[in-house]
């Protein structure tokens, strides 16, 4: 029986011990491990979430009982001191000695500190283990400014806990930009600027030259004469393989630091193995976990006699969350040589960075940086990772793909099958496929169970997900449009079940049709159903409802909601206007006139809620609905009334449209417009329905959209009389509640229906489906039924009592915080 | 929001080693098949009832992923077995046994005891 002794009982280490006990059981090899720190193997990578709320148990890779379970002697709190080769021993700091057959060193790396006059002083700590965590914690409590030593990757990771400290934050950075390893200057710029607004104040070009103080540090002093004043400081320049023991041993040691190993693992001592952080291969560290975990498996490999795998070196992208910033950066970020073009998309408003390098053919993608947002990181590194030839022009991948329909970055069907989708576990897209080949009923917990992809970082999931529903639809599964787990029904066949059976109640058809409790899906879709169906006010279901429907207004920031009365067609009396002055100076509103010609009152509490719209109500305004999926605004222009060349009264019109189908519920939001002449000032092109004046009548048009994805409103008749008008657009919008998926806007729907907008008029103008009587007569029944909403909840005590932030207490939420803004107020920022 | 989640965890109990079982409120003022917060000294603890009352979960109020006070005003439902609730902001799912987040990477939350007796909720607590 072979004998193993691993020093170090870190990530990889442990890596180590759950891959060959996968194989290898007791009765074949016995396993002892030893490492330095107090408690098992814990996750490295997620160590900030100590600050966040996780606890060391929560953080170990498994638990102590694992190790006995699995038969391997778990010594904890033990170093080992030195290695005698020549008798295949080691000794440990308590004296202790034991022989082996392999040796494998999994020791990692310790922080590097710089020698700086002041290092020594009490308040310097570093970033690696739980205990220097305790340490930074304990002392930041004392204080009220930190900063952070180097803005590499883990520097900024630093940065982040001492924000969740709540702590003045600075980053001092030698190199002229953030993550110089990883990032270009603009890439840099761009993520400087996220996080400058999220409270981390940084400091670039700055070579530290003193860390000052009197026993304990009070500042830093630079090279440019300049001074920081800080309380603590936490050094992040770097890591310092620990190969003491190795070098002790006589072991080869990189000039640089780490121990060499050959493709095999193996160190200048056949015996020997090294993995890891500790590990140095072809003049490299790699300071990233995936290739540890990599190294660990091909030492396994080669250890126990299947010599054919190999370590081939390692990819280094990596795609983080940097305090909320996604940061991505894979292949060759900088497109060093000169056969290579970089491409950059920048915004500087909503801090998104891209950056594609791509062979001066423009047939293949080499590498690349995202900021801001990386979705795609996966896809496009999986292009450079399996040399995939373009199959679009390369500036079409500069826009993201879930922004577009087709073009852009390719899917995951055009991967090769040896595509490796998840790094941490080795799992290809091969492998994923011939699973859900296999089994067409597998779902995603299936794949992790199986082939663990997905359970290391989890960054593959979408990938894995996207994959399955390509496999299955490749099979000629039809991927049906179940709304979720728990009805294998689509909207429209639950419109249809709901309405034949009569059904009133979320847990009857869940009962009946269903399985499960529901979820936050299939709950607000249901609601949407009741009310298209009943039109009953959405506070009959409210426990089914998204929050905004269930307390009648916007949720905001901070648990806060926004009040929006109706303003039909945006005409408004002065009495109106100042009972809504009146109203927002009494509870401190933040109002604003919103792009749809009302007024938005900002930050209610919600118990005020009900007190304001009793006050609302009182002064003849109604629900404005912005809250609900149904109908928004009917935007007006001035029209004939005022204006040299409108033609008809626009205004007049817009609020009888308006008034008609208030509190419409429907599929996704609707919006409206009417204009007084072909000039348009209503946009109504860009609305749902939209109605434009001409010297005869009015053209009608439908379909419109504003919004991420604009889309102009096709023509539906012309020159109509104003009745007809109606009853068309009566026709149009029910067709649509019936017939669309949910949360599916009129634009989206026309563009997915067979036959377009000429099919569209065939069935709303010409009738062709023998549907229209009966359209026009549900859409009267809904519209016969509409009530304001608002005015019965204030006018029901057992509503008004939901509008409350605890059951137990009339006290007010004490997490709500807000700051000044040019004279208003608005909520502090995200926590 | 760090000294928040410490005094959570704090009074955070298995269900055998309760120490104080708080009376919250009786069970009709909690919405049937929904949920409530209750304020348990400075804590906010967000309630659920499933099954019509049948079944009970209290969990922390907070939504760990931009630290807001608001899962008690989140859609319930259940993921395979496990009973959950969903986030209103961004919608991150997390189980109401474990505290697990089921969709996304974040921060488990803290779940406490729930009993209801003589028509009264009650949540355990180690303090
Ligand atoms: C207040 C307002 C912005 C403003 O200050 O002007 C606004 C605010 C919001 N919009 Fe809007 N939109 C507002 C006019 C618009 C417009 C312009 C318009 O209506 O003329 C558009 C483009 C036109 C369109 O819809 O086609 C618009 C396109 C959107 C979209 C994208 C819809 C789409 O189909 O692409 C969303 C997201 C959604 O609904 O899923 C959205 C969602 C939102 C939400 C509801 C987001 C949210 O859930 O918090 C915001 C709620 C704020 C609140 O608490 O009231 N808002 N939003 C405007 C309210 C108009 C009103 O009086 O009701
Ligand atoms: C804050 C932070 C964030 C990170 N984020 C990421 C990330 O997002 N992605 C990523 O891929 N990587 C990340 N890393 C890097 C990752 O954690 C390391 O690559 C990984 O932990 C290396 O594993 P290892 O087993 O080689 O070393 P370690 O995990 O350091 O384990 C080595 C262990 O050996 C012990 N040891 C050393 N010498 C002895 C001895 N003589 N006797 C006994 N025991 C000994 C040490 O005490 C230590 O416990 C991060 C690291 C940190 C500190
Ligand atoms: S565009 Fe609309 S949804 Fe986006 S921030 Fe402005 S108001 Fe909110
Ligand atoms: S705040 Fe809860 S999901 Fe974003």
């Amino acid at each position: 029986m072979k004998k193993i002794i691993v020093i170090g009982n870190g990530m990889v280490g442990y890596k180590f011990c759950e891959k060959i006990r996968k194989t290898f059981d007791a009765s074949r090899l016995s396993l002892t491990v030893y490492g330095e720190e107090p408690r098992p193997a814990y996750d490295r990578v997620h160590l900030s979430n100590y600050f966040s709320g996780a606890t060391a148990e929560d953080l170990l890779l498994a638990p102590r009982s694992w190790y006995e379970d699995n038969d391997i002697n778990l010594l904890t709190g033990e170093l080992v001191t030195a290695i005698d080769r020549e008798n295949r021993q080691i000794y440990t700091h308590k004296g202790k000695r034991e022989s082996y057959d392999y040796l494998v060193l999994a020791t990692g790396s310790s922080a590097f500190v710089p020698p700086i006059r002041g290092v020594e002083r009490h308040g310097v700590f570093v970033y690696r283990t739980i205990e220097d965590l305790n340490q930074i914690l304990t002392y930041g409590k004392k204080i009220k400014k930190a900063a952070v030593l180097g803005g590499g990757l883990l520097g900024l990771e630093a940065a982040k806990a001492l924000l969740d400290m709540s702590l003045e934050t600075y980053v001092v950075e030698f190199a002229d930009r953030l993550m110089p390893r990883q990032l270009d200057d603009a890439a840099s710029d761009i993520l400087r600027m996220k996080l400058t607004t999220l409270g981390v104040n940084i400091l670039l070009g700055k070579a530290t030259k003193e860390i000052k103080g009197n026993g304990k540090l009070d500042g830093l002093e630079f090279a440019d004469g300049t001074h920081l004043d800080v309380e603590m400081l936490v050094i992040s320049t770097g890591i310092r393989p620990r190969d003491e023991l190795a070098k002790a041993a006589n072991l080869t040691i990189h000039e640089r630091g780490g121990v060499l190993v050959n493709e095999q693992l193996q160190t200048s001592d056949t015996h020997i193995y090294a993995i890891g952080e500790v590990a140095c291969y072809q003049n490299m560290i790699y300071g990233l976990v995936a290739p540890g975990n990599e190294m660990a498996e091909v030492a396994i490999d080669q250890m126990m006699g299947a010599k054919e795998r190999i370590f081939k070196g390692f990819d280094m992208s990596t795609k983080l969350k940097l305090i909320g910033v996604d940061v991505g950066c894979f292949g060759d970020p900088f497109g060093s040589s000169d056969a290579v073009k970089p491409l950059v998309y920048k915004n500087e408003n909503t801090g998104i960075y891209r950056r594609l390098n791509v062979t001066a053919d423009g047939k293949y993608l080499t590498g690349g940086i995202l900021i801001g947002d990386a979705d795609d990181y996966n896809i496009l590194h999986q292009m450079v990772q399996n040399k995939m030839k373009l199959t679009v022009a390369p500036e079409a991948l500069l826009v993201k793909t879930s922004a577009k329909e087709e073009g852009g970055a390719p899917g995951v069907e055009s991967l090769p099958d040896e595509a490796v989708i998840c790094s941490c576990e080795n799992v290809t897209k091969g492998q994923i496929q011939d699973m859900v080949r296999a089994n067409e009923n597998c779902t995603i917990n299936d794949i992790k169970a199986q082939t663990g992809a997905c359970t290391g970082c989890g960054g593959c999931t979408p990938m894995v997900s996207d994959l399955m529903k390509a496999s299955l639809k490749s099979m000629g599964k039809l991927v049906k449009n179940n709304l979720c787990e728990h009805f294998d029904y689509s909207r429209q066949e639950l419109y249809d079940l709901i309405k034949i059976n009569d059904i009133r109640s979320f847990s009857t058809l869940i009962k009946t049709n269903g399985k499960g409790h529901g979820c936050e899906v299939c709950k607000p879709v249901v609601a949407s159903l009741f009310a298209s169906i009943y039109n009953e006010p959405a506070i009959v279901h409210d426990t089914i409802q998204d929050t905004n429907d269930r307390f009648l207004a916007n949720i905001q920031r901070g648990g806060t909601y926004s009040v929006v009365p109706r303003i039909p067609g945006g005409e408004i009396t002065p009495d109106k206007l100042l009972a809504i002055g009146s109203v927002a100076k009494k509870y401190g509103l933040y109002t604003k006139i919103t792009g749809g010609q009302r007024i938005d009152l900002f930050g209610a509490l919600l118990h005020q809620l009900p007190d304001i719209w009793e006050e609302l109500i009182e002064a003849g305004f109604e629900s404005g609905h912005a809250y609900a999926k149904s109908l928004r605004t009917v935007k007006s222009c001035v029209g004939s009334t005022w204006c040299r060349y409108g033609v008809q009264d626009s205004v007049s019109f817009a609020i009888r449209v308006e008034e008609r189908y208030k509190g419409l519920r429907s599929p996704h939001k609707l919006k409206g417009g009417v204009s007084g002449c072909i000039r348009e000032c209503a946009e109504a092109q860009s609305k749902d329905f939209g109605i434009i004046a001409t010297e005869k009548g009015w053209n009608v048009y439908v379909c419109g959209n504003g919004g991420s994805r604009p889309q102009h409103a096709c023509l539906l008749a012309t020159d109509v009389d104003a009745e007809t008008c109606i009853r068309l657009i009566d026709r149009f919008l029910m067709y649509y509640i019936k017939t669309a998926a949910p949360l599916t806007r009129t634009a989206t729907w026309l563009n997915k229906l067979d036959g377009g907008i000429e099919y569209l008029k065939e069935v709303v103008v010409k009738d062709s489906l023998g549907l229209a009587d009966t359209l026009e007569k549900e859409m009267q029944g809904l519209l016969e039924n509409y009530e304001c909403e608002w005015k019965r909840a204030i006018s029901d005590p057992d509503l008004r009592s939901k509008f409350a932030h605890f059951v137990n207490s009339t006290e007010e939420d004490a997490s709500l915080s807000f700051v000044d803004l040019r004279g208003q107020k608005m909520p502090a920022a995200w926590g | 929001m760090v000294e928040i989640l410490n005094s959570l965890k704090s009074h955070q109990v298995l269900a055998e080693e309760v120490k104080v079982w708080y009376k919250a409120a009786p069970v009709d003022r909690f919405p049937i098949d929904g949920g409530a917060c209750v304020k348990y000294k400075d804590l906010q603890i967000a309630v659920f009832n499933f099954d019509s009352g049948k079944e009970w979960y209290a969990c922390q109020n907070l939504c760990p992923h931009k630290m807001q006070m608001i899962l008690s005003r989140g859609l319930t439902g259940s993921c395979g077995e496990e009973p959950k609730v969903a986030c209103p902001y961004h919608k991150r799912t997390f189980s109401l046994k474990s505290g697990e987040c089921l969709n996304a990477d974040e921060e488990r939350i803290l779940t406490f005891p729930v009993k209801v007796e003589a028509n009264h909720v009650y949540i355990g607590f180690s303090r």
